[in-house]
């Protein structure tokens, strides 16, 4: 399968910043450039962010 | 002859995850994406019902350890060859069964006691000598680690683990403290071989690069090769990243071993490919099996899972 990618712009869901991302995935996982928050990319037609899921106890490498 | 199948299970794509498909989709397989938070495993499912039977290999990148490993349980039962193992994922996800298989392999590792309830822990504690590190046996990034100096944070830390803890927390892992050089060294194995490691410099005593450790390049050194590849061997092989302490004077310990390794801040101070290795493993998996591909001739180390039952090597 080819991968599939987006780029163009999307709002901040926290801070409401226009944020531009390249070549992301569905799932993606991306930082808030203006408020550091890390955002979930949860749709790429259109391309829609999400605040990401917080961290949970048995999370890890 | 038709292409490879190859599955990789995620929670969410993270720079890792990223550049994994990507090399793999540059090795022409065909690539199926699984999504952990939409996946319906049929348990009971026989033959033609299980839905990952035509999979040549399935990667493990869950985010959460209890999803890795009882995926990996689930697929290794069902006969489909997975990286790595719900063996490894059973001894790596746990402190206490990495501690117990790095020992029975005779691994050197810092000197770790456990105990169950508040006033045995404290007498271990007490046994080591302070200070001593209280972690929790499941648990990633630097999370709830306690340095403990003295007898009133001891009793503390242990009375505040039990009370507002969940069970587990009351199986007490209390692990010496090593002076190290304000760095710890993170190697990466694949197989048989430490394919490239970083030092992990933090003015902090917790050098995890999730909290701050800055990674540069550690020269892997035949000591510090055979000293991880023996510690990856004894958690079951694959893919791992074993954290090593430079003790003064007892030289290189083993501390932890990872086996859903995060690699992004290593690739570039290290020179290596490290998704092109992990995935060139993979294949090797998916075409001649886990021992083959781990360079062991007679089948591999004994399994001694815990949690898990015997068996689950793909």
């Amino acid at each position: 399968m080819a991968l599939k990618t987006a780029s163009g712009t999307a709002e901040c869901p926290e801070c409401f910043a226009e944020i531009e991302v390249k070549n992301v995935m569905e799932n993606e996982i991306v930082q808030c450039p203006e408020c550091g928050i890390d955002l979930e990319v949860v749709n790429i037609d259109p391309i829609e962010l999400a605040p990401a899921p917080e961290e949970e106890e048995d999370w890890g490498e | 002859m038709s292409k490879m199948k190859v599955g990789v299970l995620y929670s969410r794509v993270r720079a890792e995850e990223k550049l994994l498909f990507e090399e793999f989709d540059r090795r022409g397989v065909d690539l199926e994406l699984i999504d952990d938070n939409t996946l319906i495993f049929d348990i009971t499912a026989q033959g033609d019902g299980r839905r990952f039977r035509d999979f040549d290999v399935i990667v493990e990148r869950c985010i959460s350890h209890g999803r890795a490993l009882y995926s990996l349980r689930i697929l290794n039962d069902q006969g489909v060859k997975t990286v790595n193992t719900a063996l490894v994922a059973d001894n790596c996800g746990n402190k206490l069964q990495t501690t117990s298989a790095l020992t029975a392999a005779g691994v050197p590792q810092p000197r770790c006691l456990i105990a169950y309830t508040q006033e045995s822990a404290l007498e271990a504690i007490e046994m080591l000598g302070y200070p001593v590190v209280l972690k929790p046996a499941v648990g990633s990034w630097g999370r709830l680690l306690s340095k403990i100096n003295d007898r009133e944070a001891a009793e503390a830390i242990l009375e505040h683990k039990e009370v507002l803890g969940s069970y587990h927390h009351s199986i007490f892992y209390i692990q010496e403290y090593i002076h190290k050089p304000l760095r710890d060294i993170r190697a990466f194995v694949v197989g048989d071989e430490t394919i490239a490691a970083i030092y992990r410099t933090s003015e902090h005593w917790i050098t995890n690069t999730a909290r701050g450790g800055k990674a540069s390049n550690c020269p892997v050194t035949p000591e510090l090769n055979d000293l991880c590849v023996r510690a990856a061997k004894a958690v079951g092989g694959g893919v791992v990243a074993i954290d090593v302490f430079e003790d003064p004077e007892r030289g290189l310990l083993v501390n932890e071993v990872n086996y859903t390794m995060e690699f992004r801040n290593s690739i570039a101070p290290t020179g290596v490919n490290i998704p092109a290795r992990v995935v060139d493993f993979c294949l090797r998996v998916a075409r001649e099996g886990w021992a083959a591909a781990n360079g062991w001739r007679n089948g591999g180390p004994e399994a001694k899972p815990v949690s898990l039952t015997s068996g689950v090597s793909a």
